[in-house]
């Protein structure tokens, strides 16, 4: 199978912008998370934690990526969910709206 | 922990299973007008109690309501079933994506034009060496010309990057830069495969396997080019050293199946045999269920015995290999993958007398019933579309 972990950030991301999930992006919950399909790259991507999937799939109603970790990750944990969102975006799962 | 980290590495998790499969195969016809000696599903005849359309397009709606993304599609030569275009058109309008193997030796400019037409629609065009002459010798007389026609036609039918597919073998590894020298000509990707001894390949595997210096050269060619798919199916060679991108474990019936042309769901397209039959999709609650709750499946999904492996300190790179090489080798499962880089598949084979036949297959055969001799010639004779 072709699967390709996302890699290192090729495009910048920037936390005080708003994102959203991919609309070329599905999701599929599994028990360590989801699995995210791009339509367009074909690339399959694993979200590694229930937490990293809630905050993917509500980016798009929150003003910027800042205020939508700040909504949905607990205190301490705001840095790896910010990193964790660079990953995606470099893997182009999610993208700036 | 690191927020993308789950509880459970991930390869654990997915030892466990899934809710749907991540790669499942689909073999569409056992009818196929080429006779590869290393055949994996022995293709040749098309067989009667194949899917109906109808019972085709139900097993497209059960993958749109499991989530499965895309499926792989092969065969047999899956472009000689009548109703492959509505199949596949109405999986990728539903957004399953489908990636497909062909020979090549039905696509013609019109059908070219055709797939490029089709979102999530991806084309594997297969071939076993960078020449007519090695590659001829695999899957017969005029393939090689024929692949290469299919491939001229996407390329002036603009359909994008392609695949260019092929099987490693002693033969073809010394080919493998004049092979991605093909993929670059038409900006399409390289894809390597491992051969196993399964199908055909029972017979011819002993032959046409790399040796042990050729799958060294092999793995240093993929590390040195991670732009080369491999579908994950050289995770044996990872214990050479750093791991090959990929999953790197197996994943038969964990998050890999393959439903046969007659609907046979097995654990993996390498392992067409009773014992690794897990129902069929015309049981009743059909595909899911057999990937949900069949014994078979429930039972690759328990902790697997590391057996003569376990104290191997390369145990966790190449977790054992393949269950297929193993099992048409006539190898215990819990043991040495034939072709383990550290040489105990070598020393176990070495002590094996007979190895097992599996008693299904779909060679084609001559009137009087005995097989006929493989690879046999192609006759290319593209018919027009309209009759097609």
């Amino acid at each position: 199978m072709s699967v390709t972990q996302a890699r290192p950030a090729r495009v910048a991301f920037a936390v005080e912008q708003a994102w959203q999930l991919n609309p070329q992006v599905a999701l599929r919950d599994e028990s360590f998370g989801a699995l995210a399909y791009h339509y367009g790259n074909r690339r399959l991507v694993f979200l590694k934690s229930r937490l990293l999937v809630e905050l993917v799939s509500s980016l798009g109603e929150y003003p910027s990526a800042a205020t939508a970790i700040a909504a949905v990750v607990p205190e301490g944990q705001h840095d790896a969910y910010r990193r964790a969102l660079a990953r995606l975006a470099a893997s182009e799962v999610i993208d700036a709206r | 922990m690191p927020a993308d980290s789950a509880p459970l590495p991930l390869q654990e998790q997915f030892s466990r299973g899934l809710d749907a499969p991540i790669c499942l195969t689909w073999e569409l016809t056992y009818a196929c007008n080429l006779a590869c000696v290393h055949c994996l599903s022995s293709s040749g005849r098309r067989d009667p109690n194949e899917l109906t359309p109808a019972e085709a397009r139900g097993i497209v709606d059960d993958m749109v309501d499991m989530k499965v993304f895309y499926v792989n599609v092969g065969g047999g030569e899956p472009m000689l079933r009548p109703d492959f275009f509505d199949l596949v058109s109405y999986a990728v309008d539903r957004r399953v994506g489908v990636k497909f193997s062909t020979n090549g030796t039905r696509l013609t400019a019109d059908r070219a034009r055709q797939l490029a037409a089709l979102d999530y629609l991806d084309v594997q065009i297969s071939i076993d060496g960078a020449t007519a002459a090695t590659n001829d010798v695999v899957r017969g007389e005029g393939s090689f010309a024929a692949a290469r026609t299919a491939m001229d036609n996407l390329a002036a039918a603009d359909f994008g990057p392609f695949k260019i597919s092929v099987v490693v073998t002693r033969q073809n590894v010394e080919e493998l830069d004049a092979l991605a020298a093909i993929a670059d000509s038409y900006g399409a990707q390289l894809r390597l495969t491992r051969l196993r001894p399964s199908g055909r390949a029972v017979d011819t595997w002993d032959a046409l396997h790399p040796t042990a210096a050729q799958q060294r050269t092999l793995y240093h060619w993929l590390i040195e080019r991670p732009g080369v798919l491999t579908g994950d199916s050289f995770f044996h060679l990872s214990a050479l050293g750093e791991p090959l991108d990929g999953l790197n474990l197996c994943g038969a019936g964990r998050v890999v199946c393959l439903i046969d042309p007659i609907g046979d769901v097995y654990a993996c397209p390498f392992v067409i045999d009773r014992q690794f039959l897990a129902g069929n999709v015309r049981d009743e609650g059909g595909f899911p269920s057999v990937w949900r709750d069949s014994a078979l499946f429930t039972s690759l999904r328990e902790p697997q015995s590391a057996g003569a492996c376990a104290s191997c300190g390369s145990f966790d790179a190449c977790r054992g290999g393949c269950m297929a090489a193993k099992f048409f080798t006539g190898l215990p499962l819990d043991g040495p993958d034939p072709e383990c880089v550290l040489g105990h598949g070598e020393a176990a084979l070495a002590a094996l007398d007979t190895r097992p036949q599996s008693e299904l297959g779909h060679s084609k055969v001559g009137r009087d019933g005995t097989p006929i001799p493989v690879p046999t010639p192609v006759r290319v004779s593209f018919r027009s579309p309209a009759r097609a």
